[in-house]
């Protein structure tokens, strides 16, 4: 069996190739019920990738997985090239700085302003503040927030909220964003402004993987497609399109 | 650590001690209070420590001598006296000395005694280390030649190692109590500080901050909201330790026993004491109840 595995590991080229490498992932919450079984699922370098469900299909406990905020009960999991199955708990925060995350609730720190907000992440970093001077307005005027960097999170609408966390996600500049369901609080407008952001991010380099179940947003899109059911992947379509179950 | 995660360690916590306005009250209030009450006992303590001290300075061993002893033997017992580490200090009174001493309290009436009535008076008064070593020293001396008889006082050694017994229970079972009730105030309301900000600590976790990132502020906050905390009773006791002497010296002047110990002889111990104390628990209360938070 292990012999197997390795064998489609080696036929699947380095694992250094993907962003996301998901080998017979499975994840049983401690009540007995099973979030994930046997996931398989392997995401390039700078590919574009939706990951659809209806509620509780298990798209969230992938994206804790992801971020190593869970530990997969077997299987193997490597993204940006650590092992998460092996990973040491003071390795994580090196794991998660090349790693983006964008929530639907944006998540930002209530109580500093836009550039702080940005500025944390670089911080966290370990960037010099001449670097942090430099690159959060650069990465403001991407989002399109330059003349609002004083304004503290409560001021702004929904759709700026989550261009700031963009703003902080992309600051350090990492390899692979995460998007769980980032235009869930938003309206029609917002929503395609923060899609056409997450596009141009991803022309610029960085691979990008949303999460969400907006049908009408996957489908407009035209990009890769994995749908989640019952926590087992049953479609992944290159183009593909997703009908909410819901 | 990088400088600039030490200097942003420090900002964020006087940040947070004024961000968190409530938080940073109630536990001031709480470690205030508890150093308050541990500060009184340990005021009190130190005073009856001290008036014990001085009462066991006046308890001393008599020692008399055999009829007819010569000098050269006084003097070796003496020697033999000041060789045994129970004792402090010790005099000789002679036969002459405490007649004078005796007819100075007889008055007029002494001068009916043609000769010293305490001719076999002599003796050696004898001022103990430790009121707990009487007994000891007293069975040692009944073992030497050329000692008569030895006065001494059980009941007032006794009773003054009882009440240094007493004092040391009650002051180990007060701190005690203080400390487990101090550190279970603090963990609930560094809990309640820190629940307010588990966003925030998720938050930075998500972003790839280390626990030593995430917990530095709050450890740092914990602990100079310790150090305010234990710096506000240390003030207040003080000025309320020289106003409380100063009334009951005055108004109790007739009970000589009651010297009070200088303020200063018992804060240049209380206070850095007190000021470790408080950024220790506000150490330990952060430390443990951030970790709980950090397994992001």
């Amino acid at each position: 069996m292990a012999e197997t595995k390795r064998k489609r590991r080696e036929a699947d080229s380095n694992i250094s190739d993907y962003a996301i490498y998901l080998e017979d992932v499975s994840k049983t919450f401690s009540d007995g019920v099973p979030a994930l079984s046997n996931i398989n699922l392997k995401v390039k370098h700078g590919e574009f990738v939706f990951i659809v469900g209806v509620s509780g299909a298990g798209k969230s406990t992938l994206i804790k997985l992801l971020l190593r905020e869970l530990k997969a009960d077997s299987g193997n999991i490597f993204v940006n090239g650590f092992n998460l199955m092996t990973i040491k708990h003071g390795r994580i925060p090196k794991f998660r700085r090349t790693l983006g995350v964008v929530f639907q609730d944006f998540r930002l720190l209530k109580d500093r302003n836009v550039y702080e907000n940005v500025a944390f992440a670089q911080r966290i970093a370990q960037k010099s503040e001449r670097e942090i001077r430099r690159n959060v307005p650069s990465m403001l005027s991407l989002v399109g927030l330059a003349g609002k960097y004083k304004a503290k999170p409560k001021q702004l609408a929904g759709g700026e909220q989550q261009r700031v966390a963009l703003a902080r996600a992309l600051v350090n500049q990492p390899k692979l964003l995460l998007a769980d369901e980032p235009t869930g609080n938003l309206d029609l407008y917002n929503t395609a402004e923060i899609m056409k952001l997450l596009e141009t991010i991803n022309e610029n380099g960085t691979t990008v993987v949303v999460v969400t179940h907006n049908d009408k947003l996957v489908n407009d899109m035209k990009k890769r497609v994995v749908t989640i059911k019952q926590g087992m992947i049953v479609s992944d379509a290159e183009n593909g399109g997703y009908f909410d179950e819901d | 650590m990088k400088i600039r995660t030490f200097f942003y360690t420090i900002e964020q916590g006087v940040i947070g001690v004024f961000k968190n306005k409530w938080f940073t009250v109630a536990t001031v209030a709480t470690i205030s209070a508890c150093l308050f009450v541990f500060g009184i006992f340990y005021a009190i303590a130190f005073n009856v420590a001290n008036i014990v001290r001085n009462a066991e300075q006046n308890v001393s061993v008599t020692v008399f001598f055999d009829e007819g002893i010569s000098e050269e033997r006084i003097e070796e017992i003496g020697e033999i006296i000041g060789r045994r580490s129970e004792v402090s200090r010790y005099e000789l009174i002679t036969a002459e000395e405490a007649w004078a001493k005796f007819s100075e309290q007889l008055g007029e009436y002494a001068q009916g005694f043609t000769e010293n009535p305490l001719e076999n008076c002599a003796n050696y008064q004898i001022y103990l280390s430790d009121v707990t070593m009487q007994s000891q020293l007293v069975n040692y001396l009944e073992g030497v030649e050329g000692i008569r008889k030895i006065n001494k006082s059980d009941f007032t050694a006794d009773t003054l190692s009882g009440i240094n017994m007493v004092l040391v229970y009650v002051f180990v079972g007060i701190i005690v109590i203080l400390f487990a009730v101090s550190i279970f105030l603090i963990n609930n309301t560094v809990t309640m500080g820190i629940s307010v900000r588990k966003e925030e600590i998720t938050i930075m976790k998500y972003i790839g901050a280390t626990d030593f990132f995430v917990r530095a502020p709050f450890v740092f906050e914990a602990m100079l909201i310790g150090l305010i905390g234990a710096a506000i009773p240390m003030g207040l006791l003080y000025y309320l330790y020289e106003l409380a002497t100063d009334f009951i010296s005055e108004k109790f002047a007739f009970l000589s026993f009651l010297t009070f110990v200088p303020a200063w002889d018992i804060f240049i111990y209380l206070i850095p004491f007190s000021l470790c104390i408080g950024v220790g628990i506000g150490f330990v209360g952060s430390f443990f109840t951030v970790r709980k938070h950090l397994r992001v």
